[in-house]
Order: C-alpha cells, then structure tokens, then sequence
C-alpha cells in the first residue's frame, strides 16, 4: 500500500514538474522572440522556427539587449571539429561571435571558416564571403567534414550518460534488494514492459532475450531525447534526420544480419505462388525490406517531431502576430491556452513514437526470426496452406 | 503571386494526403471501436493493432508531405 502511494506522488510529481517545464518552454522561446531585434514581422518568425528546428554549433538558450544598448546571449560555446583540406582543424565556436550569416571568418592553420545557416564552409583563397550560384551551390567554398560536437551531439551524450547512470544503478540495486529505491522505481515498470509487451509477443518466447537489449535502448533513447526536446532547453535530436536515420539503419542492420533460412527464402524466391509472380515479388520484398521499412521508420519519427516543434513554436508566435487584433491580454492568453494544449499533446506523441518505434522494430526482428513448423514443398499440395502461412507472416 | 501559384500543386497534394490519411484513421479508430464494444474483453489487443496500423498509415501520410514539400 505504501509503495503504490509513494509512486502515484511520484508521478504526480513527475507529471507536474514536466507541466511546468513546459510553460517556461513557452515563456522561455516568447522571450527569445521578443530578444531577438524585436522580432513582429512573419518572415523573422517563420526563420526563428526554421533555425530552432536546424542543428546548432552553440548551445544558445536567451538573446536579450541590456540597458547599455549590447547584445547579451546567455549560454555557452561548443567545440567545432572540422576535415577539411588540411587535415583535423579545432576550435570552439565562441569565434563565429554568433553569427550565422557567413559574416564572421574564422582563420585556423591557414584554412578560413564561416558559418553560413548553421553549416560550415572553408573559403577558397581569396574569398572573403561564401557565395551560391542558382542550385544554391557554393561557388567558392566547400564543405569539410563536420565532426563537430553539435548541439544535438552534445543533448544525445547528456542522455547517454543519464542513461548509463540511472539504468546501471537500477541493474546494481537487485543485488541488493527486490525492489529498486529511487528513479529506478519509475524505471523497472517500463522495462518490464518493454519485455513483456513489446519483445516477447512480437519476437516469440525463445528468441526475445538476445533483442530485449536493443529494444530497450532504442524506447529510452527516443523517449528520453523525445521528453528533452519539450524542455526549454531548446534540443530537437529525434527531429534532426541524421539521427532518425542512424536509429532505422540499426534495426535493418540487426533484421537483415539476424535473418534465418526461412525469411530470405521468403524474401527472394517466395513459396506457394506462381512461378511467374516469383520474380516480381522478390523485388517488391526487397524494396520493402531495404529501403521502405526503414524509410518509413525514420521519417515517422522525423516528421512527427519535427511537427510537434513548429506547432508548439507557431502557436507560441500567435502572442506577436494577433497582438495588434487582440490586446496583448488576448493574445498572450489565446497562444499559452492553445501552446499549453499541444505540449500535453506532445507529451504524449513523445512516448508514443518511442513506442511505436520500438514496436515496429521488434516487429521487423520478429518477421527475420520466425521459425515455421513445418517444411515447404512448392509440388502443389501444400499451396493453400503455405499460402495462409505467407499471409500470416504479413499480419 | 507568381512564386504562389508555383506551390498550388504542393498545397493541394498535402490537402489530398491529409484527407486520405484521415479517412484510413476514422475507418481504423472506428473499426477498432466497434470490436471493443462487440469484445470488451480483447480491448487490450485491439488498442495495439489500431496503434501498429495507425503508425503504418501515418509514417506513409508523412512520407507523402516530405516528399512532396
């Protein structure tokens, strides 16, 4: 009885505390717009959101002008690690002043760097700005390599280490005691149902062990990232598509690599169909396994919240376009009612796209590693039922 | 106004994707309804193939408007 009121105030806590972060998010982006050159027009608006959305090389949370008329951004420089032409280059970030205009040149081992739209350029000799031709190529400038320590690199090494600690103290804790003290209480819930619910019914009882392991990292991972992207802290990594994409080559990794006998023979010569029809399912079974069950994967994730975050920030935004109709009173009240709403809604959308994510991969394994009972013979008196076993594999 | 109408197509392609993406969502969320009426017993499975089918359906309803943006 003590335990389940303990965690029903923890949640509560829990929930109350990420209700609260979310109306400072709202506060926190409102005073950044206003901060900003006193953004009122819909084009700055419509950037602001674009460059919210974009990877940064900075973590840069307010911009204010102070009473002596000077810019003030409150947070701090990351590292920039570039391959260019010649070789490693390093420096922090602090040397772009900010800028994202491709103003400011930063001359390193004899290689110059502007930051143009939060991406990188080294200047050929002589040039003093990046320009683009008409495919908004560079004309002369090219692109080196960005190792940088970005800020979503920087928000998914925070959450790596948040996780290593909170789910290598939790696995500690059992040699102990039964039941884990601390964070570790909200935690053993939702691993037990990862296995439970997600693993074990799609990968079947034998194989789920070896894959519990990925499934697990892969949900938190996304929840984790999910749940900071709703803080103030201004991170969009699960929007960002290079990493939905590094998640869903993953999985196709593991279902291609941990494929059985029966799943490729599924896949390139299909039994109990025609042997005409043979041919062009193999090749719609490729294409699905390869390229649309990842595809599918990555963009789902991508562009769910990619789209949460434009919403939350155009509702936000609704405070400074409808102020002249409105009265400030209206309109700050209009946009924090409906920015309130969908931040709820996203809290949501957060776990649910975990969960689905980590549902279809789990469902993606399943299919590589199901075994079937019994052999396949393609004589024509096993058709119907092989067929229905295809079938069954589908659903 | 001519760089408008050169996203009228766009815009009218991501209206067509919306409206097929909620007609498939109405007809899984209705369907799935009806079996939690019919078997309240099994709503638990029901609720999980409705999310798996809606995933599916959304990631392609995303892939259209990505594509197409």
């Amino acid at each position: 009885m003590k335990i389940s009121f303990y965690s029903i105030k923890f949640f509560g806590l829990l929930f109350s505390f990420l209700l609260t972060l979310n109306g400072f998010a709202n506060e926190g982006s409102d005073n950044a717009s206003q901060g900003d050159e006193r953004i009122n027009t819909e084009n700055e608006i419509k950037e602001y959101i674009q460059h919210h959305i974009k990877d940064a090389h900075d973590f840069h949370l307010v911009s204010y002008t102070n009473d002596a008329g000077e810019r003030v951004h409150v947070g701090f420089p990351l590292p920039v690690i570039l391959y260019g032409r010649d070789g490693i280059t390093t420096f922090m970030s602090s040397e772009f002043h900010h800028d994202t205009e491709g103003k400011v040149v930063v001359e390193k081992n004899g290689s110059r760097f502007v930051n143009y739209h939060s991406k990188i350029y080294e200047l050929e000799n002589g040039a003093s700005e990046v320009a683009f031709d008409a495919d908004k190529h560079p004309v002369n400038a090219s692109r080196p390599l960005d190792l940088s320590i970005s800020k979503s690199v920087f928000g998914i090494l925070v959450i790596g280490l948040l996780m290593l600690w909170w789910f290598s103290s939790l696995a500690r804790q059992y040699k102990k005691r039964s039941i884990p003290k601390g964070f570790g209480r909200v935690l053993e819930p939702l691993v037990i149902y990862v296995r439970d619910e997600i693993a074990k019914p799609n990968i079947g009882e034998k194989k789920y062990r070896k894959f519990t392991g990925y499934l697990m990292t892969v949900f938190f991972f996304i929840w984790f990232l999910n749940i900071l992207g709703l803080t103030p802290l201004g991170f969009n990594v699960t929007g960002q598509i290079a990493v939905t994409a590094a998640l869903a080559i993953f999985t196709l990794i593991i279902y291609t690599v941990s494929g059985n006998r029966d799943y490729w023979i599924h896949m390139i010569w299909m039994p109990g169909v025609p042997i005409l029809i043979r041919p062009v399912l193999a090749l719609i079974e490729l294409l699905g396994a390869f390229v649309i069950k990842p595809f599918s994967l990555l963009v789902r994730l991508f562009a769910n919240i990619s789209a949460g975050h434009i919403i939350v920030m155009s509702l936000v935004a609704i405070m400074i376009t409808l102020k002249s109709e409105m009265t400030v009173f209206g309109s700050t009240t209009l946009s924090f009612v409906l920015a309130l709403f969908i931040t709820v809604i996203e809290l949501l959308v957060a776990f649910l796209q975990a969960y689905i994510f980590t549902m279809l991969s789990a469902l993606f394994i399943g299919m590589a590693v199901a075994e079937h009972d019994h052999e396949h013979d393609s004589d024509g008196t096993h058709e119907l039922s092989d067929a229905e076993d295809v079938r069954a594999d589908f659903i | 106004m001519e760089e408008m109408v050169t996203y009228v197509p766009n815009l009218v392609g991501a209206g067509l994707i919306v409206i097929g993406a909620g007609i498939g969502l109405g007809k899984i969320g209705g369907a799935a309804m009806e079996g939690i009426a019919r078997q309240p017993e099994a709503t638990g499975k029901i609720q999980t193939a409705m999310i798996i089918i809606a995933a599916l359906l959304e990631g392609l309803a995303f892939g259209a408007l990505f594509l197409g943006k």
